[in-house]
């Protein structure tokens, strides 16, 4: 079983420490997936594979990167791992990879991920890496889930593309909330959950 | 021997592994792939063309379970086959040309050609005793490529039905092209007149009387002209080199 501190690296990004709403890491690619709830999921899980393996690639050759080109070293590994990733999606999930297009393969580009391998990985055994991607990518996915939740509750008046928002209210002159398609208003929830998540926890807000 | 992590030899030696190893892995898996990803794009295509002659997915869906099979990508092939009777290229001239791979044709690199030598795919389709002639579409939206089908019904003027798709429109303005309504604006509009003449469309900002199906104008979408744009020069610049071919087989 898990250690105490295993499951501290494990749980500790979902809450404690997310790298969305404390770190604020990886805010562009939540604007922009985060639409629809399938794309979210998707992208969601996509992340949680690259961070894990590639923090576990890494954390195996951590003894033997050539300090100089370690930078490199931990993109090549993570673009490698997105190229996997965007080829499955294309070849099994043809329509939610149609609609996260170019933003599959801007999980390189995904701070966090950068930022796990240089700040845990380098140091770490493989299967405390593995925990920490895993752990850092589902708290990124968490996040995304929320987002698009109200994002494609209030904008589009589904949920996984299915209606939710009864033909009634539509006809009481009800209206979507075009707005919530808009990246604006994704920054703006996720503006929300941070405000939520810091009146529930004292301890996140910066002292005067 | 300790090998020194620092030295520029073991800089080199290591990125060559590294590089080597990537290399074959990432080869490995897009051969592994490729398949899936050609009956993908070839299933799409089977989709588009036949939504556009009033075939949607629920529609081929129901068609599936009343013959109590689920919808896979081998029923979609013989559901296309069995509506797609003829696909066919023509000239500027309105002459068959032989000799083409209609279904894979690249519109693009067609577009490339200078007018005279390229050839316009055309597919004709028969659903309920009905003729159907789908028009590949390819364009250039605000960001960049966007595509699509028209298709004619037997008058070959009148538009029964359309879909558009894109690479990069902005999300909530451009890419609202591939929308249903959007869909539904287009279609009954004509796009030649009664004597077979090309007369194209107009994507009219603010259009007041949408209910006019013989003006050739279609409400665009407030807020990315430049998507609309590229939707109106792409089915006008399309279209009007089937007037020829439209008019021989008319007589």
């Amino acid at each position: 079983m898990a250690s105490k501190k295993q499951r501290e690296i494990l749980f500790d990004p979902l809450f404690e420490n997310n790298p969305i709403t404390v770190q604020v890491l990886g805010i562009c690619s939540a604007l922009a997936v985060t639409v629809k709830l399938m794309p979210a999921l998707v992208m969601a899980l996509s992340v949680m594979v690259v961070l894990g393996f590639s923090n576990v690639i890494v954390s195996l050759m951590r003894n033997y990167i050539p300090m100089r080109i370690r930078i490199i070293v931990q993109l090549v590994v993570i673009a490698s791992l997105v190229i996997l990733v965007d080829l499955f999606l294309k070849a099994f999930s043809y329509d939610v990879s149609k609609q996260l297009s170019v933003f599959v393969g801007l999980i390189i580009t995904n701070c966090i991920v950068m930022g796990r391998l240089e700040a845990f990985a380098m140091d770490n055994k493989p299967w405390a890496s593995f925990l920490d991607g895993i752990g850092n990518g589902a708290g990124y996915g968490l996040i995304l889930i929320i987002v698009a939740f109200f994002r494609e509750l209030l904008g589009s008046g589904t949920l996984f593309n299915i209606k939710v928002i009864p033909d009634w209210l539509y006809e009481h002159g009800y209206l979507n909330n075009g707005m919530m398609l808009m990246p604006a208003m994704a920054l703006i929830t996720v503006g929300v959950i941070i405000w939520v998540q810091r009146s529930f926890m004292p301890q996140l807000t910066e002292k005067e | 021997m300790k090998l020194d992590r620092n030295s520029n030899a073991y800089t080199y030696i290591f990125t060559v592994i590294l590089v080597t190893v990537v290399g074959v892995i990432l080869t490995a898996a897009f051969s592994f792939f490729k398949p899936y990803h050609e009956k993908n794009i070839k299933q799409e295509k089977m989709s588009d063309l036949m939504y556009v002659i009033g075939l949607n997915k629920d529609a081929l869906q129901d068609a599936a379970e009343s013959q109590g099979l689920s919808l896979s990508y081998e029923l979609i092939e013989q559901y296309f086959k069995q509506y797609f009777v003829r696909q066919i290229a023509v000239n500027e001239k309105g002459d068959e040309v032989s000799g083409v791979d209609v279904f894979n044709l690249n519109l693009k690199a067609e577009m490339k050609k200078p007018a005279g030598d390229q050839v316009y795919p055309l597919f004709i389709a028969e659903k309920d005793g009905k003729k159907y002639y789908v028009i590949p579409l390819y364009g250039k939206g605000l960001w960049d490529d966007i595509w699509g089908y028209v298709a004619l019904g037997e008058d070959l003027r009148t538009i029964v039905g359309i879909k558009f798709d894109h690479k990069a429109e902005t999300p909530g303005l451009g890419a609202e092209i591939t929308t249903e309504w959007f869909e539904n604006r287009f279609v009954g509009e004509t796009l030649f007149d009664e004597q077979g003449n090309f007369t194209g469309i107009d994507l009219v900002k603010n259009l007041e009387n949408t209910a006019d199906k013989t003006d050739h104008k279609v409400d665009a979408i407030s807020g990315s002209t430049l998507t609309s744009n590229g939707v109106e020069e792409m089915i006008n610049e399309r279209v009007r080199h089937y007037e020829a071919y439209f008019k021989k087989i008319k007589k």
